[in-house]
């Protein structure tokens, strides 16, 4: 049998996989991919703990994340667009233009 | 019995593809593992009796994100392999201990959560569907009416940041030329 422990042990797995891109990648368009891993990862820990306790807020707060998702992918992407426009490159160093 | 099945090809198949997402050099193969992923993802919302959430996962991620993506990416030159140089070892090794320790108390959670009752428990004899639109729009009306202010503002923040300029080439985009071709 499935149990709740199962579920959350996957969360885990999937949350450090998210964890390890956003601290090895450099490119931001990975960077956001990362993010994408980190929202599903809880995604899917909120609705296991929302079965097996019975309660439909888990799936409510799934369901908003879903929502906050498309819209930091929607203001995100235009942002990197202006940014390769303006330098030519995505990578997270070249954001950086102070010496120090 | 097909509950376990599912559950355990579930979730090697998403682990691998987003093991893949986090290690490829490539950005299409990432971007295409991560559509895999979440498609897989809503499996698991199907076997816990999630279908509207399952649904709004694949529209949603597999659907709108994915294509917003794919979107983008036709910016960005992506047939050449992202190069990544890694400095820091130090920063990497701290926050890989930090989050390990927050991975044991997210696993350790259920033994100190048995006094948890349900806010608003699941209604007997209702599918998910309507259960999920009964307590939406009671309970969580407000926050439903922000969500989709929320959502309005980031589709006009999404077509005045990327449409600007849309005309003209990429390379040849020197921010002087491109002041010279506005004007």
């Amino acid at each position: 049998m499935i149990t709740l422990t199962h579920y959350l042990v996957l969360v885990g797995i999937l949350f450090s996989i998210g964890l390890v891109g956003v601290m090895r990648r450099t490119n931001l368009l990975m960077l956001f991919f990362s993010t994408e891993i980190l929202l599903n990862a809880v995604n899917v820990g909120f609705v296991a703990v929302s079965n097996y306790y019975g309660d439909l807020s888990g799936q409510m707060f799934a369901f908003f994340i879903i929502a906050v998702a498309a819209s930091e992918v929607a203001v995100g992407l235009g942002l990197l667009i202006l940014w390769y426009k303006r330098n030519g490159s995505i990578d997270l160093n070249s954001l950086q233009s102070m010496k120090g | 019995m097909y509950e376990i099945i599912a559950f355990y090809i579930f979730s090697a198949l998403s682990i691998g593809m987003f093991a893949i997402v986090v290690l490829s050099k490539n950005a299409l193969y990432a971007m295409s593992a991560l559509a895999g992923g979440m498609i897989f993802i809503s499996g698991f919302f199907f076997i816990l009796g999630a279908e509207f959430l399952g649904v709004v996962q694949i529209t949603v991620y597999s659907g709108a994100i994915m294509a917003l993506y794919a979107f983008g990416m036709m910016f960005f030159d992506t047939t050449r392999d992202v190069k990544e140089n890694i400095k820091n070892k130090k920063i990497a090794y701290t926050l890989s201990i930090l989050s390990a320790i927050l991975v044991m108390v997210i696993l350790c959670a259920p033994f100190f959560s048995s006094a948890i009752q349900a806010n608003y428990p699941t209604i007997q004899n209702a599918g998910n569907i309507q259960m999920i639109g009964l307590v939406l729009f009671t309970k969580y009306l407000v926050p439903f009416e922000l969500a989709s202010i929320m959502l309005l503002v980031a589709m006009i923040a999404g077509i005045v940041l990327a449409s600007k300029k849309m005309d003209i080439k990429v390379e040849t985009s020197n921010e002087s030329q491109v002041v010279k071709e506005v004007k």
